[in-house]
């Protein structure tokens, strides 16, 4: 694709199932009512000149450039703010409205700087094409008036500059931050044009504000007043294109922007389904991680730990790999090897190493990061729904009535569907908010939540149960959608249960620490408020109860009659970008593709025919029973793909005892992770920008993802793999990641249906994809569940063992920041580091005052497993007893001081509850400068004089 | 296997299932680990010491000695 910036239509699209022709410039166009005449018009084809409209604001009608005449009508009205009407004559070009133009347009040129030629948005500007299409030739004024020109740049955002000398006050930009992303950061000062934009404050910068470097601004603004810095570094774009974000399940999709080999910018792409348009800081800006000086590009092996790396060849690389692997199956069996799948890695790449593992290695010990974030969701609504799957597409939300939102903060861990939500709040829907910790949505602008509960975390089941408990018992449950949807007998178990007085709200406030009125009133306000929709995260599974919670949210669901249709639904907000898609690959331990047991003797024989070898028909072992197994003797080599697990695991010393343990760790990645710290192989990976493929977004949309660059490393990831597939004698010969699909597709029911060529023609699809759903299905049980009836599942509360005590008396738990990802491989490579640098502990004032605390000391944090020290930011956005921390740097090591205790069904480790005691300390504990000293050891590369980070 | 970790995790299935009913429980339980436990961790739970596994836990592991 050429470079063509993208479409802009002036003013949103109208869904109206009313149509209206009108007459445009004397050619008739029916459009849906209530779209603007501007819209209409470029719809046609044709373009009225425009400076303050874009198809992603509300009309504003303040620069007076879109005027047209209406035949029968008086003046010239804006085109922007004039809906169309039935029979309407509209011309667009005449004399007078030239004149008119040429008017306005000669003001905003006299107060702008005339420096196109040296201006980084030279060729790339509207105010430029805007002047040339209305015919301005020169400006009568002098350009001495009332201007911006003396105003100075302000740089402090790292990825864009701001430069108000440029600035034709049109807004766009305070709307963007308003309407699309919902910060409202931005400020426009005094009138016309002496008006100026400021973020914050007076004395603040964008770095300063409240912006989160978004780019809605950016990408808004019609001239170079905010522009990316890489724009002016690199220079205008040449071509682009359309490829998926590699960072969260939201899955935005981006124009990857290019001039040459070198990547520009990354601009979100308006016609994609899942963000429309808009982006966070991380998809939009942080990709430099993709050239940073740490990334390994040679493979590297070494005999044992202790050794420092030797780079070798591809082919001895793989050959040593294969070697060792075949060694270690014919010593010890083929149930000694196994591997993990990386959620960040395409859903080709995922299906590859999983048939590497069980038809190659022989085992069926994959797993995948799943394990340690959403496998209670696939576990809980399989059982309830029948599918491992949240059940609504994204737009939905904007049908929502009640939005219930639990253990999920998604304007820091999804910011592009929390912007959505937060519009749809706007416009007036309910919000109730369950989470030990008071998120941003709680109260931020123009956004309250109806109802804050703040419950004790691990609590979660307890909180759902009363919540059922007041449905049934106050008589506001669905019977006729029950009757008719699920099964009757298992509702009146389920219903009796929860209506026992012990599960009443106020027999549970002594354990949930929520006030029973105000569980009372979330309760009917869910069941009685319209739509119901309910989101929820990691603070729903990562508990040892977290299937259990999975299951009593789809209680509710089931119970209120809010499933299968717009508007309702049960949605997990799904961590990395392809956590959906790994899971539907067959990384589970126990599944193929498509979630069917290794145990079912049809579907194994399916994949035995197809792959010519024969499976082993029992479950593997999950990524803990791997590092159990491990200590044991019984499992001895791993090969992990894009994945850390050594950060990202709970009881860090648990997890180097496992690796350290093996005889062969083979990590492939893009950096030497901690991970790499205990490995004997090293196989470098490549970027989302140097791969083709296909991720799987958290409404089940899978997307294409396209190689924008040729990999650094030389091979894209699946092609390292079957590379490693064939050292070890496999014979695979997949030419495209295209034919790895028409495998998956060819295996799995619910992927029938899709392909490359497909993905292309529809731009994405919601799987399943198959003969009774061709073009996929954005919302799911529509017609029915897909197990039939819908299943009550009783969720007694168990509470966890971990308890706290007088040693540990508070309860630690963890989360996210919109600017770190994860375990922070690639944001801490990036200039996102600028807003948070360390991970730092928040202490509510009392507690902090009772141990002498304040914001900025180092504290000592430690629980029954470890003990790490980080700095305290005392704040009552936690509740007195708890405490938070995120884990996106290593030198914190929070998961030093997680546990072992896991959800009982799927193994998903409890990083939201940890007794702990939190005491001043001066610095560093000795684990971490014994761990700083030994990943330092373990990053020594033979011939190169310093380590990588 | 770590016998102690497999024991705990027995107990803590058993546990979330006991509201089912002792035994709708155990045949819950009993399905539970034949589909998500590797064979070893099973055999290793077979030859732990069985005292310390709760009842409907102990019923569970009966059972799946039963059907191999
Ligand atoms: S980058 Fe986003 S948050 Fe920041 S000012 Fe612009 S629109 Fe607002
Ligand atoms: S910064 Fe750009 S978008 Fe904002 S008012 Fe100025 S010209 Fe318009
Ligand atoms: S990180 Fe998530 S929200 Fe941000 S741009 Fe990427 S997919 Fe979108
Ligand atoms: S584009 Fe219509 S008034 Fe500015």
């Amino acid at each position: 694709m050429g470079y063509e910036p993208q479409a802009d239509f002036g003013t949103p699209e109208v869904l109206s199932e009313i149509t209206v022709t009108l007459t445009i410039d004397g050619r008739p166009i029916s459009v849906p009512a209530g779209t603007s005449v501007m819209r209409a018009a470029a719809e046609s084809g044709g373009s009225i000149p425009k400076l303050c409209a874009s198809d992603n604001l509300a009309a504003f009608g303040s620069c007076r450039l879109c005027l047209v005449e209406v035949d029968g009508m008086r003046g010239t009205p804006a085109s922007c703010t004039t809906p169309v009407a039935e029979g309407m004559v509209v011309h667009t070009q005449t004399p007078r409205l030239q004149r008119l133009r040429k008017g306005v347009m000669e003001l905003y040129i006299s107060d702008h700087p005339l420096d196109c030629l040296t201006c980084s948005a030279n060729n790339d500007c509207e105010l430029q094409d805007t002047a040339a299409q209305v015919g301005l030739r020169d400006v009568r004024y002098g350009y001495e008036g009332a201007s911006h020109l003396g105003l100075g740049v302000d740089s402090s955002n790292p990825y864009f500059d701001f430069d108000p000398s440029k600035c034709i006050a049109c807004s766009r930009c305070v709307r963007a931050c308003d309407e699309v992303q919902g910060t409202l950061a931005l400020t426009m000062d005094g009138r016309g044009f002496a008006s100026t934009i400021s973020a914050g404050q007076s004395a603040d910068n964008f770095l300063s504000s409240e912006c989160v470097s978004c780019g809605a601004c950016v990408q808004a603004c019609p001239t170079a007043t905010l522009q990316e810095k890489a724009v002016k570094e690199i220079g205008k774009p040449e071509r682009a294109v359309i490829t998926t974000c590699a960072y969260c399940g939201v899955g935005c999709t981006f124009r990857a922007e290019m001039r040459g080999e070198q990547l520009v910018r990354m601009v979100p792409w308006k016609d994609g389904k899942a963000n429309r348009g808009h982006s966070c800081v991380k998809g939009r800006f942080a990709w430099g991680y993709a050239h940073h000086k740490d990334r390994i590009t040679s493979p590297m092996i070494r005999e044992s730990i202790d050794q420092p790396w030797r780079e070798v060849s591809w082919d001895e690389a793989l050959s040593h790999t294969a070697t060792r692997l075949n060694a270690i199956k014919a010593q010890h069996g083929a149930r000694a090897l196994g591997g993990i799948t990386s959620s960040r890695c395409t859903n080709e790449e995922t299906f590859l190493v999983q048939k590497l593992v069980r038809a190659g290695f022989g085992s069926n010990n994959v797993d995948t990061c799943a394990r340690v974030c959403h496998s209670p969701t696939g576990y809980g609504l399989k059982q309830t729904f029948g599918t491992s799957a949240g059940t609504q597409d994204f737009d939905s939300v904007m049908d929502a009535d009640v939005i219930l939102l639990i253990g999920a903060n998604p304007t820091d861990a999804h910011p592009v569907f929390a912007s959505r939500m937060k519009r749809r709040l706007r416009q007036g829907a309910k919000l109730i908010v369950i989470d030990p910790r008071r998120i941003d949505l709680v109260r931020s602008p123009h956004v309250e939540a109806a109802h804050h509960l703040p419950l004790q975390p691990g609590t979660n089941v307890a909180v759902l149960t009363a919540m059922a408990h007041v449905i049934v018992t106050e008589k506001l449950a669905d019977e006729a959608f029950i009757r008719e949807r699920c099964d009757w007998d298992e509702y009146q178990d389920w219903a009796a249960f929860v209506a026992d007085e012990r599960h009443s709200p106020e027999a549970l406030e002594a354990v949930t620490r929520v006030p029973a009125a105000d569980l009372r009133a979330a309760a009917r306000l869910y069941a009685t408020g319209g739509n119901g929709a309910i989101y929820y995260g990691l603070g729903v599974t990562e508990h040892s109860q977290g299937s259990s919670t999975v299951m009593a949210i789809a209680n509710l669901a089931m119970a209120t009659g809010n499933i299968g249709r717009r508007g309702v639904g049960v949605n997990p907000l799904r961590g990395q970008n392809n956590v959906q898609g790994a899971c539907d690959m067959g990384s589970f331990p126990h599944e193929l593709s498509g979630y069917r047991h290794i145990s079912d003797g049809a579907t194994r024989a399916l994949f035995e025919a197809d792959w010519g070898v024969a499976l082993d028909p029992d479950p593997g072992l999950r990524i803990p029973n791997m590092l159990d197994a491990a200590v044991d003797g019984s499992f001895r080599a791993l090969y992990v793909q894009g994945e850390d697990i050594l950060q990202s695991d709970p009881n860090t010393h648990h997890v180097a005892a496992g690796l350290k343990a093996m005889d062969l760790v083979i990590v492939h990645d893009l950096f030497l992770n901690e991970t790499a710290n205990y490995a004997h192989v090293f196989l470098p990976g490549s970027t989302f920008l140097e791969k083709d493929g296909t991720f799987t977004n958290a409404e089940r949309r899978i997307q294409l993802v396209r190689k924008v660059m040729e990999p650094a490393n030389g091979m894209s990831d699946w092609q390292v793999t079957q590379a490693l597939a064939n050292a070890m004698g496999l014979g695979w010969s997949y030419s495209h990641p295209r034919e790895i699909m028409d495998e998956v597709a060819r295996l799995t029911p619910s992927f029938a249906g899709v392909s490359f060529a497909r993905l292309e023609e529809a731009g994405s699809l919601q799987w399943p994809v198959n003969a009774a759903h061709p073009d996929g299905s954005p919302i799911m049980h529509e017609d029915g569940f897909v197990r039939g009836k819908g299943h009550f599942v009783v969720t007694d509360y168990i509470p966890t063992d971990e308890r706290t005590g007088p040693r540990y008396p508070l309860l630690l738990t963890t989360g996210r920041i919109l600017s770190q990802y994860n375990v922070g491989a690639q944001t801490r490579r990036t200039e996102n580091s600028i807003w948070h640098d360390e991970d730092v502990l928040e202490i509510h004032p009392t507690d902090a005052e009772n141990r002498g605390l304040n914001t900025g000391d180092w504290v000592r944090l430690a629980s029954r497993t470890g003990e790490t020290t980080l700095r305290a930011l005392v704040t009552d956005r936690v509740a007195p007893g708890v405490v938070y921390t995120t884990f996106h740097h290593p030198s914190t090591q929070a998961n030093v001081v997680t546990t072992d205790y896991s959800d009982w069904a799927t193994n998903c480790p409890e990083y939201k509850v940890t007794a702990v005691q939190v005491a001043p300390s001066n610095g560093p504990s000795d684990w971490q400068r014994d761990y700083d000293a030994q990943a330092r050891q373990s990053r020594r590369i033979a011939g190169h004089a310093e380590a990588a980070e | 296997m770590n016998v102690d970790t497999l024991v705990m995790m027995a107990n803590q299935i058993a546990r979330n299932l006991a509201a089912r009913g002792e035994e709708v429980a155990v045949a819950a339980v009993a399905e539970h680990i034949r589909d998500f436990w590797d064979p070893r961790m099973i055999k290793a739970l077979h030859e732990a010491a069985r005292d310390s596994l709760e009842p409907i836990a102990r019923a569970a592991l009966t059972r799946l000695g039963d059907s191999g």
